[in-house]
C-alpha cells in the first residue's frame, strides 16, 4: 500500500495554504490524514500535491462567540472530546468525538477533516447536521459561510470548492439534551448505523451511515414535533434514507436498526 | 551468581514473575525482520492473482522490466530450475493422499486469489510495487470451487490435474459395530451440522524476511518471521537444493504466529532463490491486505456430529463425519490439522463407541493450516455443542448432563476409545469450581426471571468442558500418523566460568515468554536467581537442534529438556565436587547452589567454585571433561492433556441481535504452573481468540472467490474492549508425562471458549425454539434467527 508519487508543501498560515492550493488544481489539503492517506494508499485518491495544514496553530481552538461556539477546523477529536466549553455547552459533540475510532485516531483526526471529507458514515458530520452548524470556508475569493444542511452534497462530496479551506465550524449552544446511539461491532469501529439526537425547544435527529451523506431523520422529527411518542416517531425514522448493504449489514437490517436506535435515542431524551 | 541461604531456598517455579521479554517489546527495542537493516537488499514484491481459479494465458513483463529501479521480473518458468522439489507438505496423512503440483509461483493455472504469479525485484519497495502494477497478466477465468459441500460432489474441480477434489479420506473406526449398535439401541440421538468458518490468523507482525547470501562462501543467512527456524532450514535446504550446512536460519523477534508462521512460504523460497541468483540480499515484507490472502487460514470445516444416548443422558456412541477445507494447496501440515482433533470428538466423556471420518477437500481459496488449537477447537466445539443439544432434548440441565458423562477422576491414566492415554485430570472438579465461581444457580434464576418478564435483554449461560492433546509429540506416535518429523526437543545448559548460566533451547518463542519461564526452571533447580540465566534460541547457528514452537509443546517438551539438561549439569558438577572435597558422590547433596556433605552441611562447595574448576580444568577427576555443560534431546513418552471448564454469560439484545459477553469464567488444568502470570496471559489471549471465532471473525468470500474482508478494518479481530474481565481459576493435576508435571496452555483458552460462547447464545434464545447459531454470531445473523423463530 504505497500512494503514487505526490508533492508536499507545509503551510503555516491559512493565507499561505490558500495560495499553495491555488498553485496546483490537483492538490489537496492534508489535515490529520486519517481519511485521506488510506485513500491514497489504496490509490483511490491520487492528488499531485498535499498542502499540509496540520501545523497551522491558528486553526485549532474552541471558543465562545455569542450564542455560538466556534471550533477551529484543525481541532483534534481528542480536543473536542475534552473541551470544557463543549462539554458544558454542546455536550453532544464531546461525546460523539470521544467515540471515534480509537485513541490514536482521536489524537490525530480533526473535526475539519472529518467534515470536509463528507463521509455519510462518519460521526461528527451527522452531529453537526443535527445541531444545524455553520461551516466557514476561505478561498481566493474570500470568506463565506455554509449551513450544514447545504454542505453535504453527495458521497464524499461537499459544498467546498477545491480551492477553499474549511476554517471554522460554528455550532449553536442550547442543545444541552442529547442522545448518541452508535451501533458498531467493536469499540474502535465505524458505526453500522448511528443516531445523534439533540433537543432544545425542538428535537433534531441526525443519522450516521444511512446514506451517502449524513442525513436528518426528517419524518421522525416531524412526528416528534407533532407530539408523537418515541415508538410512533421511530416507526417512520428510516423514511427518506438510502442505506447501502455491506459485509456488516443488509439494507433492511440497517433500516431496522435506524428505527430501533431512534426510538432508544428519543426514550433517552425523555 | 546470587547465592541463597540453603535453609531459605526459595521456590521460583510456581511464582508469578514479570516477563523479562516485555521491557524490550514495550519500548520498541526489539528488532523484527523488517527492522533489520541490510545494506544493498533488494525488494521482492509479488504480482498476485486477482482470480480464484483461472488459466494464465499470457504474462507480459516487458513494461515492468524497464521501470525505474527494477532488477528483474520472474515467472514460474524463469525460476523452475531453482527448485529441487515442490513446496513441502510434511504430513501425507494417507498413502494415497493427493497433492497438486505446488511451486512458489503459479504455472499454467492459478488456484486462489492471492496466489503469486510473478516476482518483481527492485531496488526499493516502492519501485517494486509500481513495477508489479505494470506486469500484464491475461487470465481465462474458470469456475471456482468454494463451498465444501459442493467440493465433495466434484461437480467442478479445484485442480484440473486431479480427478477429484478429495485429497484424502482418513478414518478412525476402533469399533464400528459398537457404534452401529449404540445408535440402533439409543433412546435419543442427536444429529447436527456445524460449520467451522475460515479464520485469518492475523498475527500482529506480518510475515517478513530477508535472505543474505555470501556469494564467495556459498552460504546464506535467512532471517524470517517464523515459528520454525529449524524445520524451515531443513525444508529450504531440500526445496532449494542448498546443503543444510550452507544455510543458517534466524527468527529475530517474532510478533506472534498462532500457527500461521508454522509454515514454509513461497516468499521464503523466492527470496532465497533470488538471492542466490542475483548474489545480493533480497527481502520481502507482506502487506496486511496481501497477508490475509497469502498467509494460511485456519479452521474451515463442515462437521456432521451424531450422538447416541440413553434416556438418562449417558452417551453411548459418537459418529463424526468431517469435510475439511485444505484450500488450494497442501502447506506444511495442512492435511494433519483435522487429525489433531480426530481423537477428541468424545471430549471429556467416557464414551465406548466411536467413529470418525474426515475428507480433506481442495477448494480455490487460500490454503489452510494449523491455527491456534489446530483440530482441537473444532472437536471441542462439535462435542460441546452436541452435548447442549442433547441436554435440551432430554430437558436436562447441561451441567448435569456433563457430570453424568465425565471420565471419572479415578480412571486416569485413561485409555480412550480412540487410542489415546489421557494423562491426568479431574473433570468433575473443574466443573464444580466453575459453576460455583459463576454462581450458576443464581444465573439460571435470573434467566428465568428475565424470561418471565419478557425482557428484550436475554440472558444466556454456556458451559463448555474440554480436554485437548498437546505437547507434540511422542515421535513414535507421529510416525504412526505419517508425520514427517519427530516430536523431541533439544536443550543445552552451560554454567560459564563466571558462573552465569546459558541455556540453549530448540523452541522458538514468538510471544510466549520462554526466556522467562526457562530461566525460572533452571534457576529453581540450581538454586540461583533467574536473572543469572540467559536463554538463547531461534538461530540455527546457536541452537542447531530443535523442533520449534507450536501445538502447546514448548514447555512440556522443550521446558522438560531444559530441566533434564540442568539435572545432568548438576550430576557432572557433583562428580567434580566429590573429587574436590574428597568424598563419595553418594555422600553429597545439592542444596542452595552448593554441594554439601549429607549430615554436615558446614562442609560445602558452591556451584560457582565448581564452575570455575570445570573451566580451568586444573583439578578434574579422571575421565571428566572440562566445562560444565550438558545437552539433551528429549522425546516425550506421551502427549499431555490440558482440560477445563469454561462458562460464558451473554446478553442478547433481542431487538438488534447484538451479543454482549458479560462474564467469562474459566477453570483450567494445565498441570503444574511454572509462571502463573504467563499462564493467565496465555489464557486471556486464548479465550479472546475463541470469542473471536464465536462472535467476530470470518474470512468472507464472494461467489467468485474474492476475499471480501482482507483488511483489518473489515476483518474484525476483537480487542480488550470487547471482552469482560476474565474470572480465572485452576485445578492442578500434574501430568505424569514429564518430570515437571506440566501440560501446555498456549491453545487451551481458544479450545474451550468458542463453544462456551455459542452455547450461551443458543441458551439465551432456546425458549424461542432456536437450537443453533452459526459462527460468528453477528448482530444481523442473530437478529435474523430471532425473527425467523418468532415468525414460525
Ligand atoms: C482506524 C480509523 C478509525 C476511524 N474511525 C472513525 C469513526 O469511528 N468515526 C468517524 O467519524 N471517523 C473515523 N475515522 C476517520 C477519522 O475521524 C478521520 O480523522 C477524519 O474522518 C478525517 O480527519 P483528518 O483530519 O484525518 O482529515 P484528512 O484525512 O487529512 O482529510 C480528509 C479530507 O478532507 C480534506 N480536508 C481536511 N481538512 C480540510 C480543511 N480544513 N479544509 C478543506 N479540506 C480539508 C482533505 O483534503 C481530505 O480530502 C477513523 C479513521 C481511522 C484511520
Amino acid at each position: 500500500m504505497y500512494p503514487s508519487v505526490f508533492d508536499y508543501a507545509r503551510a503555516t498560515t491559512v493565507a499561505e495554504a490558500i495560495t499553495m492550493l491555488a498553485d496546483d488544481e490537483d492538490s489537496k489539503v492534508l489535515a490529520g490524514g486519517h481519511s485521506l492517506l488510506p485513500l491514497m494508499k489504496l490509490r483511490l485518491a491520487t492528488p499531485s500535491k498535499l498542502v499540509d495544514i496540520g501545523r497551522i496553530a491558528e486553526l485549532s481552538y474552541v471558543r465562545k462567540d455569542g450564542d455560538q461556539i466556534a471550533i477551529g477546523a484543525l481541532t483534534r477529536h481528542r480536543d473536542v472530546e475534552t473541551s470544557e466549553l463543549l462539554v458544558r455547552e454542546v455536550p453532544v459533540l464531546a461525546r460523539v468525538a470521544g467515540q471515534i475510532g480509537d485513541p490514536s485516531v482521536r489524537h490525530v483526526g480533526t473535526i475539519g477533516g472529518s467534515t470536509a471529507h463528507g463521509d455519510g458514515a462518519a460521526d461528527l458530520p451527522a452531529a453537526l447536521l443535527a445541531l444545524g452548524a455553520t461551516m466557514v470556508a476561505e478561498g481566493p475569493s474570500g470568506r463565506r459561510t455554509i449551513a450544514a444542511a447545504d454542505f453535504f452534497k453527495g458521497f464524499l462530496e461537499t459544498a467546498l470548492a477545491p480551492d477553499e479551506i474549511l476554517t471554522e465550524i460554528r455550532v449553536p449552544t442550547g442543545f444541552t439534551k442529547f442522545a448518541f446511539q452508535k451501533f458498531n461491532r467493536r469499540a474502535q469501529d465505524w458505526a453500522i448505523v448511528g443516531v445523534v439526537a439533540v433537543r432544545n425547544e425542538r428535537t433534531n435527529i441526525g443519522f450516521i451511515n444511512m446514506g451517502a451523506t449524513p442525513l436528518r431523520a426528517t419524518a421522525a422529527e416531524e412526528r416528534v414535533a407533532a407530539g408523537a411518542n418515541p415508538e410512533e416517531a421511530a416507526a417512520v425514522a428510516d423514511e427518506g434514507t438510502s442505506p447501502s448493504a455491506d459485509i456488516n449489514a443488509s439494507v433492511d437490517y440497517r433500516r431496522h436498526l435506524a428505527r430501533v436506535l431512534v426510538r432508544r435515542a428519543l426514550v433517552e431524551l425523555g | 551468581m546470587t547465592m541463597t541461604d540453603p535453609t531459605q531456598q526459595e521456590h521460583i517455579i510456581g511464582k508469578r514473575r514479570v516477563r523479562r521479554e516485555d521491557p524490550k517489546l514495550l519500548s520498541g527495542e526489539n528488532r523484527f525482520a523488517d527492522d533489520l537493516v541490510v545494506p544493498g537488499a533488494l525488494h521482492l514484491v509479488l504480482v498476485r492473482s486477482p482470480h480464484a481459479h483461472a488459466r494464465i494465458r499470457r504474462i507480459d513483463v516487458g513494461a515492468a522490466q524497464s521501470m525505474p529501479g527494477v532488477v528483474g521480473v520472474y515467472t514460474a518458468q524463469d525460476l523452475q530450475a531453482e527448485w529441487a522439489g515442490p513446496m513441502p507438505c510434511a504430513w501425507p496423512v494417507t498413502p494415497d493422499m493427493k497433492s497438486p503440483t505446488h511451486y512458489p509461483l503459479a504455472g499454467e493455472f492459478v488456484h486462489y486469489a492471492g496466489e503469486g504469479v510473478a516476482a518483481v525485484v527492485a531496488r526499493s519497495q516502492v519501485e517494486a510495487v509500481d513495477a508489479a502494477g505494470a506486469v500484464i497478466v491475461e487470465y481465462e477465468e474458470l469456475a471456482p470451487v468454494l463451498d465444501l459441500e459442493d467440493a465433495v460432489r466434484d461437480a467442478a474441480l479445484a485442480h484440473e490435474e486431479l480427478e477429484s477434489n478429495a485429497s484424502f479420506v482418513w478414518t478412525l473406526e476402533p469399533n464400528s459395530e459398537a457404534v452401529d449398535a449404540a445408535f440402533r439401541d439409543a433412546a435419543v440421538t442427536i444429529s447436527e451440522r456445524y460449520v467451522q468458518q475460515r479464520l485469518i490468523p492475523a498475527a500482529m507482525e506480518p510475515r517478513a524476511m530477508v535472505v543474505v547470501p555470501s556469494p564467495m562462501g556459498g552460504d546464506f543467512t535467512v532471517y524470517s518471521s517464523t515459528q520454525i527456524p529449524h524445520v524451515l532450514r531443513v525444508m529450504l535446504a531440500l526445496t532449494a537444493g542448498i546443503p543444510e550446512t550452507k544455510l543458517r536460519v534466524v527468527a529475530p523477534s517474532v510478533g506472534g504466529g498462532f500457527g500461521s508462521k508454522l509454515d514454509v512460504y513461497a516468499e521464503e523460497l523466492l527470496c532465497l532463490a533470488l538471492a542466490r541468483r542475483l548474489r545480493q540480499p533480497v527481502r520481502f515484507t507482506e502487506e496486511r491486505g496481501e497477508g490475509t490472502m497469502a498467509t494460511i487460514h485456519g479452521r474451515g470445516q463442515v462437521q456432521y456430529m451424531e450422538l447416541a444416548a440413553d434416556a438418562d443422558g449417558k452417551v453411548r456412541g459418537i459418529r463424526v463425519k468431517l469435510l475439511a477445507d485444505m484450500g488450494a494447496y497442501l502447506q506444511l501440515v495442512t492435511p494433519g490439522v483435522p487429525l489433531l482433533g480426530a481423537f477428541l470428538y468424545h471430549g471429556v466423556y467416557d464414551v465406548g463407541a466411536y467413529s470418525f471420518t474426515c475428507t480433506g477437500l481442495f477448494t480455490n481459496k487460500t490454503p489452510t493450516d494449523a491455527y491456534r488449537g489446530a483440530g482441537r477447537p473444532e472437536a471441542t466445539y462439535a462435542i460441546e455443542r452436541a452435548m447442549d443439544s442433547l441436554a435440551r432434548k432430554l430437558e436436562m440441565d447441561p451441567a448435569e448432563l456433563r457430570r453424568r458423562n465425565f471420565i471419572a477422576a479415578e480412571k486416569f491414566p485413561y485409555e480412550s476409545v480412540a487410542g489415546l492415554v489421557f494423562d491426568s485430570g479431574s473433570y468433575q472438579e473443574n466443573l464444580t469450581k466453575a459453576l460455583d465461581a459463576a454462581d450458576y444457580g443464581q444465573l439460571r434464576a435470573e434467566q428465568q426471571q428475565r424470561r418471565a418478564a419478557g425482557s428484550p435483554r436475554r440472558l444466556g449461560i454456556g458451559v463448555s468442558c474440554y480436554v485437548e492433546m498437546c505437547g507434540l509429540a511422542p515421535s513414535r506416535v507421529l510416525a504412526s500418523l505419517n508425520y514427517g518429523a519427530g516430536g523431541w526437543e533439544a536443550a543445552t545448559v552451560r554454567i560459564l566460568p563466571t558462573s552465569k548460566v546459558q541455556v540453549v533451547t530448540g523452541t522458538a518463542p514468538h510471544g510466549q515468554g520462554h526466556e522467562t519461564s526457562w530461566s525460572m526452571i533452571v534457576a529453581d533447580k540450581l538454586g540461583i536467581s533467574p536473572d543469572d540465566v540467559e536463554v538463547l534460541h531461534s538461530d540455527t547457528s546457536i541452537a542447531p537442534y530443535g523442533m520449534d514452537t507450536y501445538g502447546s509443546r514448548s514447555l512440556s517438551v522443550g521446558g522438560t529438556a531444559v530441566y533434564l539438561a540442568t539435572e545432568r549439569v548438576i550430576e557432572k558438577a557433583m562428580k567434580i565436587a566429590a573429587h574436590q572435597m574428597e568424598v563419595a558422590e553418594e555422600d553429597l547433596e545439592y542444596v542452595g547452589a552448593a554441594f554439601r556433605v549429607k549430615g554436615s552441611p558446614e562442609q560445602q562447595l558452591p556451584l560457582a567454585a565448581i564452575a570455575f574448576e570445570a573451566f580451568t580444568a586444573h583439578n578434574l577427576p579422571d575421565g571428566v571433561e572440562p566445562n560444565l555443560e550438558a545437552s539433551i534431546s528429549w522425546d516425550p513418552p506421551n502427549f499431555t492433556f490440558p482440560n477445563g471448564t469454561h462458562i460464558a454469560v451473554v446478553e442478547v439484545d433481542e431487538e438488534t441481535g447484538r451479543v454482549e459477553l458479560v462474564r467469562y469464567i474459566a477453570v483450567d488444568d494445565c498441570g503444574n504452573q511454572i509462571n502463573p502470570l504467563i499462564v493467565e496471559g496465555q489464557i486471556h489471549g486464548g479465550i479472546t481468540q475463541g470469542v473471536a471465532q464465536a462472535l467476530y471473525e470470518e474470512a468472507l468470500y464472494d461467489g467468485s472467490g474474492q476475499l471480501l474482508n482482507a483488511s483489518l478494518a473489515d476483518y474484525l479481530v476483537p480487542s480488550a474492549c470487547e471482552v469482560p474481565s476474565f474470572e480465572l481459576a485452576s485445578t492442578v493435576t500434574p501430568s505424569p508425562t514429564n518430570p515437571l508435571g506440566v501440560k501446555g496452555v498456549g491453545e487451551a483458552g481458544t479450545i474451550g471458549s468458542a463453544p462456551a460462547v455459542i452455547n450461551a447464545v443458543v441458551d439465551a434464545l432456546s425458549d424461542l425454539g432456536i437450537t443453533n447459531c452459526p459462527m460468528p454470531a453477528t448482530p444481523e445473523r442473530v437478529y435474523q434467527l430471532i425473527q425467523q423463530a418468532k415468525s414460525e
